[in-house]
């Protein structure tokens, strides 16, 4: 039979689908992977309450272990620990850069009014002269910035603690 | 009995979250500016999730093997226990986002005291909203801010909306025999040390911007008890067309 930890390896063929680059594994919303018989359940915690992501993640997750013949998986949403950027996988992060799209420094924009907005690196000319343009951005996660060496304007995946 | 309080509490925080991002996600669309439009409908889309965590919740308590949709689609207006102050129309900006900001510096200190609660579902669901709303509060703290202390014309705009809303702040801390109860059990918080963080919070950042907290105490209420205003009947026939025409259809 299947074990858990081959589960987790199918698992890193299925991608998010906002952010494609990213594996749900580099992503670090799979928890545990546990069989209680006759099913598979697969723990899963959303990255943000609302993402809509999360629907189609569970689809994917299930046809993709489909496809491997498990067919008694099952998806529990679990929300506590919460979900934090600390988990996405240092592969993730590499790959979030490829791909255009800041990943998260490691300091988290808390309440302070007009603080300084975390320093953000520019994903494709390296240089940190760049400017917040929005706190939020095209998805939940994300807020808007531009480089004022390149001009790139660019996506941060804004650190959540 | 307790697990009516408690019910009743949970449905409390997913209507306020559920009617608030109903509200915003009018935006869609129509913002000042894109960056603006995006923000709006962000902070839509974290309460509408939040909303869907707590009526999971609701819905256990509750024990009448409904779902979260069914409690968010078919029930009567009086059914709903959302505050006034989130159904009020979007009005200016400036309207929106001072109703946002209110809301906001109301809900960030009741999740951070909620995450302490022996609930643990509602415990865990406080622990992920948390920091969605810093966010929240944070972007419209600085709106408020920049517009109070910008022209002459934005600075008034915020004024009014000071004004116009002020009467339905005092029900954020409405308490009854229900939350008499899971205070007693240590379940929730007192809504008066929030109400002593709000005020903190309110008074920081209308002073930041230059703006008046009013004098006049006149309060609206009504909502946590189910008597709502006439916008509520507005939302609702939006919110409800769908299930009210095609029952149980699914998106």
């Amino acid at each position: 039979m299947v074990n858990a930890a081959q589960i987790r390896h199918y698992l890193e063929e299925v991608s998010d689908p906002e952010i494609p680059v990213l594996t749900i594994i580099d992503l670090g919303v799979v928890q545990e992977i546990y069989f209680t018989d006759p099913t598979w359940i697969i723990e899963l915690t959303p990255t943000y309450s609302g993402c809509p992501a999360m629907q189609q993640i569970e689809v994917d997750l299930l046809a993709k272990l489909q496809e491997k013949g498990i067919a008694n998986a099952q998806v529990k949403h679990v929300l506590s620990p919460a979900w934090t950027t600390d988990w996405i996988s240092e592969q993730g992060r590499q790959k979030l850069r490829m791909y255009g799209i800041a990943p998260p420094v490691n300091e988290s924009d808390k309440s302070t009014l007009f603080a300084e907005p975390p320093r953000v690196a520019c994903p494709k000319c390296n240089s940190m002269d760049t400017r917040m343009v929005s706190l939020f951005g095209s998805t939940a996660c994300k807020a808007q910035y531009q480089c004022k060496q390149c001009l790139e304007p660019f996506d941060y995946f804004k650190c959540l603690k | 009995m307790q697990d009516q309080a408690l019910f009743e509490y949970v449905l409390r925080l997913a209507d306020d979250s559920l009617i608030l991002g109903q509200r915003l996600g009018e935006w869609c669309g129509h913002g000042p500016i894109l960056e603006e439009d995006i923000a709006l409908t962000n902070i839509s889309l974290d309460l509408i999730g939040q909303a869907i965590s707590l009526y999971d919740l609701a819905a256990e308590l509750e024990g009448a093997g409904k779902n979260h949709d069914q409690l968010a689609y078919l029930r009567f207006e009086n059914e709903y226990k959302n505050v006034l102050l989130v159904e009020q129309p979007n009005g200016d900006f400036a309207m929106t986002i001072l109703r946002q900001f209110f809301f906001d510096a109301f809900r960030l200190p009741l999740y951070e005291a909620l995450m302490q609660s022996p609930v643990s579902q509602l415990a865990a669901i406080a622990a992920k909203s948390v920091k969605e709303t810093r966010y929240h509060l944070k972007h419209t703290s600085e709106w408020v801010i920049r517009m109070g202390d910008g022209t002459d014309e934005s600075h008034e705009r915020a004024q009014a909306a000071i004004d116009h809303l002020w009467r339905y702040t005092s029900e954020l801390f409405y308490e009854d025999n229900k939350d008499e109860q899971l205070q007693a059990l240590e379940q929730v918080p007192s809504l008066k040390g929030i109400q002593a963080n709000w005020m903190e919070t309110v008074k920081t950042v209308l002073y930041e911007a230059t703006l008046a907290i009013p004098t006049n105490n006149w309060k609206f209420e009504g909502g946590r008890e189910g008597r709502h205003s006439e916008h509520m009947g507005y939302i609702l026939a939006d919110l409800q067309y769908m299930q009210r025409a095609y029952p149980n259809m699914e998106w």
